[in-house]
């Protein structure tokens, strides 16, 4: 694996398995811009914090001054009013050109040079400040590897690669020279659905991997939940509206504005933030083949349910097998299929998807081993998004999903 | 005028037609192509000629885009320059070029100056216009990528704008070259020099066919040759162009 976290002094040959890499923390302090013989500002007297190797997403309705929110942190925009600074240093003090070179910029349409190779786009920076050309060709082809392109496209110009290959350039373009902070401006605006949610998460993997604090302008709603650690929604005006995480921001809109802004579907939203892993499973009452019958039948109508799960020795469910049935010793011939189980990993969104689709109230999930983890109900996914511990409370379900 | 090319002096022997001193049937009876009398005056006059044409060529075109490629970066900065240099450049391009150089003998005299300075005018218009288009169809969206990536105003210009403006220009420098070249012919009526002086001095002589068809040839290749000249150019230096979508 390599790292965009190698030192400078070492070179990008220094590889090391630790991701981490550099990052800063973004202040805004009631920063106003106004464009003059504008009335409305563009940005209203915005103040927030956004921690070290954070996504924070920039959402709102158009003139609600995401984008020129974006470009006052690289000063491709000028502001007077208040202040912001990157790791406690102010930007307006900085040298313009000298804190730009600092910061990855990646736009919607790329902005890539159709005159210059792929390689040569991605060396610009590490080229102004630089660097030399061993360590330049050696960073060219980590980048290529760590936005999934073959190192054959380096000699290629822009105008011969698709969109998204020419986005994911314009992505190793801002990373070339290991900036702590990346700004995007709709990156992924662009392309088309596949593509972008393919990019999308390929950016979040990456993300993972070298830690940088990054500002991502959107219009997308589900783009920002899906990206972001926190979401800034801003009104017309450049007034901020809401900033929280995603979850939060769904769960509990400050307005209408917000609440109208994240959809009327917010509750489903939500439900693809979380993973069945996060839920207090129910327990799942369950037998092996042999064991006695009358027992597991006592276990069953303990916990209120109709049926019981029958595990082999390692504890993988096998099939159900109806409360009615277990008399005398548990027999494997009396189980019937589950049908699709639910995973750990699997988005709450998903789970509840496959419940419907199996006319159940229930999902069996299994763990990353395939043995049985417990159950997930509807009423349990309810209160989690509720925000109450379901686990506590029993339940009037009377059978698992067949 | 005629006269002004009588006194020449350099020009090539002068067939008589009539007269049996020539021995040559062609040349005596004014001939279509007489291609003997070509090659035995090519090193003293046709070779010569051609190369002063190339010289006159070069140095018109240098000049003209030295003063066009200034005055379109000063345009590109300072929008309120264009319309002002476009008018002047295109009024000039207008007055007829063989009334240009005899105003310019009442300023200038017979002088090479004389014979350059409407050759220059002439690229003026094409040179400037194509090179400040060039640099403004520069996509927005390239430009703002890398004023984003903390490259100065003069790194933009040199190493994007420019870059990019080169097919616009080098097609301008392909219009322009054709174009002095068959201008510098004219030349030759104020200045004794390039293909034009063979050229008018056939027509002095009572049109003598093989001189008049050698030198107006020879400018013609010339001007055929400099447009593959920067077709090729335009081939070698913006490989990236090709693959340029519409």
């Amino acid at each position: 694996m390599t790292s965009l976290d190698t030192a400078h002094d070492e070179g990008p040959s220094a590889r090391s398995g630790a991701s981490g890499g550099t990052a800063a923390e973004i202040v805004f302090d009631s920063v106003t811009k106004r464009y003059a013989g504008q009335e409305q500002p563009a940005v209203d007297n915005l103040s927030l914090t956004i921690g070290a190797g954070e996504i924070c997403m920039l959402v709102g309705p158009s003139g609600a001054g995401k984008t020129t929110a974006l470009k006052l942190i690289n000063r491709l925009i000028d502001f007077e009013e208040g202040d912001i600074t990157i790791d406690g240093r102010g930007v307006r003090g900085e040298n313009v050109t000298a804190l730009r070179r600092g910061i990855g910029y990646v736009i919607q349409q790329t902005g890539l040079f159709p005159h210059m190779t792929i390689a040569a786009n991605i060396a610009t920076v590490p080229r102004l400040l630089r660097w030399d050309k061993q360590r330049i060709r050696a960073r060219i082809d980590e980048l290529l590897e760590l936005v999934g392109l073959e190192p054959e496209y380096a000699k290629r110009y822009p105008a011969q690669l698709s969109g998204g290959q020419r986005q994911r350039v314009g992505l190793a373009r801002a990373l070339a020279a290991d900036p702590p902070v990346m700004l995007m401006d709709e990156p992924f605006g662009a392309l088309d659905p596949i593509t972008r949610g393919r990019l999308q998460e390929e950016f979040l993997r990456l993300h993972a991997r070298v830690s940088k604090t990054v500002v991502f302008v959107t219009h997308d709603i589900d783009e920002a939940i899906k990206m972001g650690d926190r979401v800034c929604v801003l009104r017309q005006g450049g007034r901020l509206a809401q900033y929280d995480p995603p979850d939060v921001l769904l769960a509990r809109p400050v307005d209408e504005f917000v609440a109208d802004f994240v959809g009327a579907d917010r509750g489903l939203k939500r439900l693809s933030l979380r993973r069945v892993g996060d839920l207090h499973l129910l327990p799942a009452p369950s037998a092996r083949a042999g064991e006695d019958g009358t027992a597991a039948r006592a276990r069953v109508a303990e916990v209120g349910y109709e049926t019981l799960i029958l595990v082999d020795d390692d504890g993988r469910p096998q099939g159900m097998i109806g409360r009615d049935s277990l008399n005398g010793p548990v027999n494997a011939s009396d189980a019937r299929s589950i049908g699709v189980f639910g995973r750990l990993d699997m988005p709450l969104r998903d789970a509840l998807s496959v419940m419907l689709s199996q006319a159940g109230s229930h999902l069996v999930v299994v763990d990353d081993d395939g043995r049985l983890a417990g159950l997930v109900s509807a009423d349990l996914i309810s209160a989690e998004l509720a925000g109450t511990d379901a686990s506590a409370r029993a339940f009037d379900a009377d059978e698992v999903p067949t | 005028m005629i006269g002004i090319l009588a006194q020449g002096g350099s020009g090539p022997v002068i067939p008589d037609f009539g007269g049996g001193g020539a021995g040559n049937s062609c040349v005596r009876d004014n001939g279509f192509f007489c291609w003997n009398w070509f090659q035995q005056n090519w090193s003293d006059t046709f070779q010569p000629r051609l190369i002063e044409h190339i010289e006159l060529t070069v140095v018109a075109l240098a000049i003209g885009f030295v003063i066009s490629f200034a005055a379109a970066l000063f345009a590109y900065r300072y929008k309120w320059f264009d319309f002002p240099f476009t008018t002047f450049s295109a009024f000039l391009y207008t007055i007829p070029s063989l009334a240009l150089f005899q105003v310019l003998v009442g300023i200038t005299g017979l002088t090479l100056a004389t014979a350059l300075i409407p050759l220059v005018t002439y690229t003026l218009l094409i040179l400037f216009r194509n090179t400040l288009i060039g640099l403004q169809e520069v996509p927005d969206e390239v430009r703002e990528a890398a004023r984003g990536m903390g490259l100065t105003r003069r790194q933009i210009l040199w190493r994007v704008e420019l870059p990019l403006a080169l097919p616009a220009i080098l097609a301008g420098l392909q219009i322009a070259a054709v174009t002095v070249v068959s201008l510098a012919t004219v030349a030759a009526f104020v200045y004794d020099h390039g293909l034009g002086s063979p050229i008018f001095d056939a027509i002095n002589r009572g049109t003598f066919k093989t001189e008049l068809i050698g030198a107006g040839g020879l400018a013609i290749l010339l001007g055929i040759a400099s447009y593959a000249f920067f077709a090729v150019i335009q081939r070698v230096a913006t490989p990236w162009a090709r693959y340029r979508r519409a």
